[in-house]
């Protein structure tokens, strides 16, 4: 048993936690520690629960505003979309499981983060994922490609919440570390959100859903072997996902949650049983003691330490108001789900576990909390890069060019992703990733309002630049959902980096997480939750900084908005926002250029709202008929976009000028939209754009059946789109 | 008692995931499989001593619910 | 005029289902959870709708046909009473016997969601007269197990008997013959993939599924 196991200095490092670490638990326990106390701490001490190299520096975001309701520290974030509704959402990281076992560790992530959403009350509404993958000719990508993304439709599908939207890149930069983030946007009521701090004592503590099993039991592999009787048992480590039991989970919750049984509630997710009951209780500033023995279990014979810290989906912890047991448990029941009172909170401040008979367990909970690390690391600031002058970059061919960047690996089509998922489910998917445009739309249920979901970073940017790249995929979701007409209210964000032990990497992080932050200010866009996955990297070589942000915002009527689609015959195309020929770090830079060099667009963030403010302005006053955010691939790929989407070619007036072609058909300045508007609009638009101080121009006409220019750019759109659509089946099936 | 029940789609239905299988085992040079069919396994624990009673009423759970006889066929092992 | 709807554990499409009929009928379709034993007598539509029933797990729909209330739905089906099953609901009914055939995996293996154009192979039904002259229409689609398949008789059967209503143009999913949905001999039953319950919102996937909803409606 645990406690016959003395505490080496070998079992401490397995556990994860330095020699100081350790001296730190010594001291507050005035004891040495067994080894489920030992588990325990060096799971809440983990990176993945303390962020103890993020901790500081995520403290400086801007996490308050007039629609937030509650920001980072909880599940998820939760905002105010008027009428007494909340929209509650979060983005998670499941990187290295998924790249062990591709299929159930996107869907595990899928599932957690559902959780996250519906454990605070609100029903998930729609899915979004953000994914990176090696180079398509790296040998792992195509069946990690295959396994993530049916693993992310698998569950989500089963569950019957739509995936509505995402993004997508391969690099040889996520060769040895892909990145599976996801998200989850759920409805609530504002009056009946539900958090996690247990409040009282001696109230009831709930175990429901699957039964604790061996999986994801981390780390300490060799540890726990030792103090088990069968030493030859394989445990797995991978997490398996069971949406059935997801989806039971949810319709039980929601049926409780409409009474008034539940004090506090929080799933368990990484470190299950652990995290879940330490948070709980440090929250409400209580103590918590369980009797182990009373856990469902799925396997004979599990210890105390597999049991707190086995990892097995589709749990959630709960305390419930005395007196409203057999509610719980009929609800519970109705639902053909494992439910168990498995403790009760108490008045010691103290985590007390007890297992046989004994108390195996007995720990102050604040120091768990309290005494986390929360480290200084060092950091240095990636060196600044030289500009690429678009006129050393030549564009010789303009058809050629525009179908090779069409048809390259990060501008391609993404219809072999997105029809792998169910993006129709509950019946209030406006639009999605099926229009190809910047963020999908979903209604509120039986309202005339919807939620803008949309996801993006630019790893090329950060990683040449992370204060800029920062600055960026901030802005870029900002302007994604101006796109269709919505108020940008909040973000979700997943900080994906390497080895924080690094200062260069760790300048990454700082870096990025500065820039995002002036784009927040600067926006008023607040972080209201979000997620950290630091050590992405494989024999030193670490990821692109990969800064994910999820953004939302309302589209208070469903009478103003606008997609992608929806140019007519004979509209105009405009372009809002200043084309200086930025080709540094481009697309076009790389795919044609063959170079990966140059700082990246420097975000010009009063700007962006200038612009921005100004195009949804338009929208809303009917005036845009499609709108298209001016990103990766530029000027001519977002115009091929609008209309492949719309079935209508454009014909471009490119204007007279001085310039680099290069730049102006694919350099990527930032605050810029295309813009399909009628004949009649052209010169009002244009007019208050300059008294606004805002540059505009007429670049072009939506007519005929292909792209064409007056400087030699003549390609059916079906001659693009087949280019566009051919990549990605042909990668999958090479 | 244990009963092995195997269940396969009968022949002359397509199975596609049998034909990718086959495909990428000839793809990685083991160019001697000609064809592979996919079912699956399911393992019920039984009482009781008389295998062939339990042959029998394994046999008709997979003719009301194991399996489905308009595409797939079965078959029964009972291990002591 | 009453609707209902029929709900196992880990139905999805449920809502979708419901939103459909209380718009064409102007009546909130009454849930049955599948645990009851009966279909209320005075029920004179019922929809089994898409999902995972019990998470798919054996076979899709094996577990939801061998349920309580389904059993008292063959009866009563049986009997005349109008049944519609979408996506899953469909492979329930081929699994109870009421449809014949059965639905395989996907012929290219993966999940399909997308817009979907069927021809109307017969109007002269109970679930399509409604369209008239239209040929084509788009129904959403989100299935792995949409294949369907048939014996060469019992195909021969069907479209003999005129039992094939709806078509694919452009198979997404390698079902025998193109057929994408099909009714019994008495034609109260019909069962197919697609889901003409997402198509009946402008906002939403269309209005080409409203008509269908008032064939079987109408024809009450």
């Amino acid at each position: 048993m645990a406690k016959a196991i003395e505490i080496t200095p070998e079992i401490v490092a397995e556990h994860g936690l330095t020699p100081e670490e350790y001296q730190i638990i010594l001291d507050r326990l005035g004891r040495a520690p067994n080894m489920n106390e030992l588990g325990i701490f060096s799971v809440m001490w983990s990176e993945h629960c303390s962020y103890k190299s993020s901790r500081r520096h995520l403290g400086k975001f801007l996490t308050k505003g007039p629609r937030v309701i509650q920001g980072p520290g909880e599940n998820a974030g939760v905002i105010d979309i008027d009428d007494g509704d909340a929209i509650i959402f979060k983005m998670e990281s499941h990187n290295h499981p998924s790249y062990i076992e591709p299929y159930q560790g996107a869907a595990t992530g899928v599932g957690g983060i559902m959780r996250d959403v519906f454990t605070m009350g609100a029903r998930p509404i729609a899915l979004m994922n953000a994914l990176r993958f090696g180079e398509p000719t790296h040998p792992k990508t195509k069946t990690l490609v295959s396994g993530v993304v049916a693993g992310i439709g698998g569950y989500g599908n089963c569950v019957g919440v739509p995936t509505v939207g995402g993004e997508t890149n391969f690099h040889k930069g996520y060769n040895g570390n892909i990145l599976v983030n996801a998200m989850c946007v759920g409805l609530a009521r504002a009056d009946k959100v539900f958090y996690s701090a247990a409040k009282g004592v001696g109230n009831p503590i709930f175990y429901v859903g699957s039964k604790t099993g061996r999986d994801g039991i981390h780390g300490a592999t060799m540890a726990s072997a030792e103090f088990d009787d069968d030493s030859e048992e394989k445990r797995p480590t991978v997490q398996v996902g069971d949406p059935f039991t997801e989806k039971l989970l949810i319709e039980a919750c929601m049926e409780l949650m409409a009474t008034d049984a539940i004090i506090a509630i929080q799933d368990m997710g990484a470190a299950g049983l652990t995290s879940s009951s330490v948070e709980m209780a440090d929250k409400g500033g209580v103590g918590i003691e369980l009797i182990l023995d009373d856990v469902p279990q799925r396997e004979d014979g599990m210890t105390p330490y597999e049991m707190m810290l086995s990892e097995s989906q589709e749990r959630m912890l709960m305390v419930i108001h005395p007196g409203k047991e057999q509610l719980a448990f009929d609800v519970f029941h109705k639902w053909e789900l494992d439910v168990a009172q498995i403790g009760v909170t108490t008045d010691t401040g103290r985590l007390v576990l007890n297992h046989k008979g004994k108390v195996v367990c007995d720990i102050p909970i604040a120091p768990l909390a309290d005494d986390a690390p929360n480290y200084d690391r060092p950091h240095v600031p990636t060196e600044k890069r030289e500009e690429v002058k678009a006129e050393n970059i030549a564009l010789t061919d303009i058809n050629a060019a525009l179908k090779t960047m069409i048809g390259s690996p990060d501008l391609a089509s993404r219809r072999w992703i997105w029809e792998q998922y169910d993006r129709h489910v509950m019946a209030d998917t406006v639009d999605s990733s099926q229009s190809g445009g910047d963020a999908a739309i979903v209604r509120i249920h039986g309202k005339n309002k919807a939620v803008a979901i949309t996801t993006d970073v630019t790893p090329r940017y950060c990683y040449a630049d992370p204060h800029e790249g920062g600055k960026q995929c901030v802005a870029e979701t900002w302007r994604n959902l101006t796109c269709v007409g919505a108020d940008p209210i909040a973000i979700t964000d997943c900080l994906n980096f390497g080895n924080p032990e690094r200062p260069e990497i760790m300048g990454q992080f700082v870096g990025c997480v500065e820039g995002m932050n002036e784009a927040c200010r600067a926006l008023d866009y607040p972080v209201v939750s979000g997620n950290v996955s630091l050590y992405n990297e494989t024999n030193g070589q670490a990821i692109p900084p990969t800064p994910a942000v999820g953004g939302v915002g309302l589209i208070p009527d469903l009478q103003h908005f606008t997609t992608l689609a929806g140019a007519k015959e004979g509209d105009a195309l405009i372009i809002i926002g200043e084309t200086t020929g930025w080709i540094g770090s481009s697309i076009y830079l790389r795919e044609v250029g063959g170079s990966e060099d140059g700082a990246p667009p420097p975000v010009d963030l009063a700007l962006e709202k200038l612009n921005g403010d100004y195009v949804r302005q338009l929208i809303r006053n009917r005036r845009v008929h499609a709108a298209h955010d001016c990103s990766d691939g530029g000027l001519l790929i977002t115009a091929t976009e609008m209309a492949m989407s719309s079935g209508i070619g454009v014909q471009i007036d490119r204007p007279s000028g001085d310039f680099a072609l290069s730049g102006w058909y694919f350099g990527e300045d930032q605050a810029r939209y295309l813009i399909a508007v009628d004949e009649n609009s052209v010169n009002p638009i244009l007019s208050t754009a300059d008294g606004k101080g805002i540059k505009a121009a007429r670049i072009g006409t939506f007519k005929g059946g292909g792209m064409t220019s007056n400087d030699g750019l003549d390609l059916a759109l079906s001659d693009i789109r087949a280019i566009y659509e051919a990549w990605f089946p042909a990668l999958m099936e090479s | 008692m244990k009963a092995i029940v195997q269940i396969g789609l009968k022949p002359g239905v397509l199975d596609p995931q049998g034909r990718a299988i086959a495909r990428s085992l000839t793809d990685l040079g083991f160019e001697e499989v000609t064809a592979a069919r996919q079912g699956k396994v399911i393992e019920l624990d039984i009482k009781g001593e008389d295998a062939a009673s339990a042959e029998q009423r394994v046999n008709e759970m997979c003719e009301k619910l194991l399996a489905n006889t308009v595409i797939e066929s079965y078959s029964v092992k009972i291990e002591s | 005029m009453k609707t209902a709807v029929i709900t196992f554990p880990a139905s999805n499409c449920d809502r979708d289902a419901r939103m459909a009929l209380e718009k064409v009928t102007g009546r909130p379709a009454q849930m049955i959870w599948h645990r009851e034993s009966e279909i209320p007598s005075d029920v004179d539509f019922v929809v089994i709708p898409g999902g995972f029933s019990y998470g798919d797990y054996l076979r899709c729909g094996a577990m939801a046909a061998r349920s309580p209330i389904v059993k008292d739905l063959v009866e009563k089906a049986n009997k005349g009473l109008p049944v519609a099953g979408f996506c899953n609901g469909f492979q329930i009914l081929t699994e109870t016997g009421l449809l014949p055939g059965a639905l395989l995996m996907n012929q290219g293996l993966n999940f399909v969601c997308k817009p979907q154009k069927l021809r109307i192979t017969n109007t002269n039904t109970r679930y399509t007269s409604g369209y008239g002259s239209t040929q084509e229409v788009v129904y959403p689609i989100a299935h792995h197990e949409g294949n369907y398949y048939a014996d060469d008789a019992t195909l021969n059967k069907l479209e003999k008997n005129g039992r094939v209503l709806f078509k694919y143009v452009d198979n997404p999913n390698g079902s025998a013959r193109d057929i994408a949905g099909i009714c019994n001999e008495a034609g109260n039953v019909f069962g197919m993939m697609p889901h003409p319950e997402r198509a009946v919102d402008p906002l939403h996937g269309g209005t080409d599924g409203l008509n269908f909803f008032k064939s079987i409606i109408e024809s009450i």
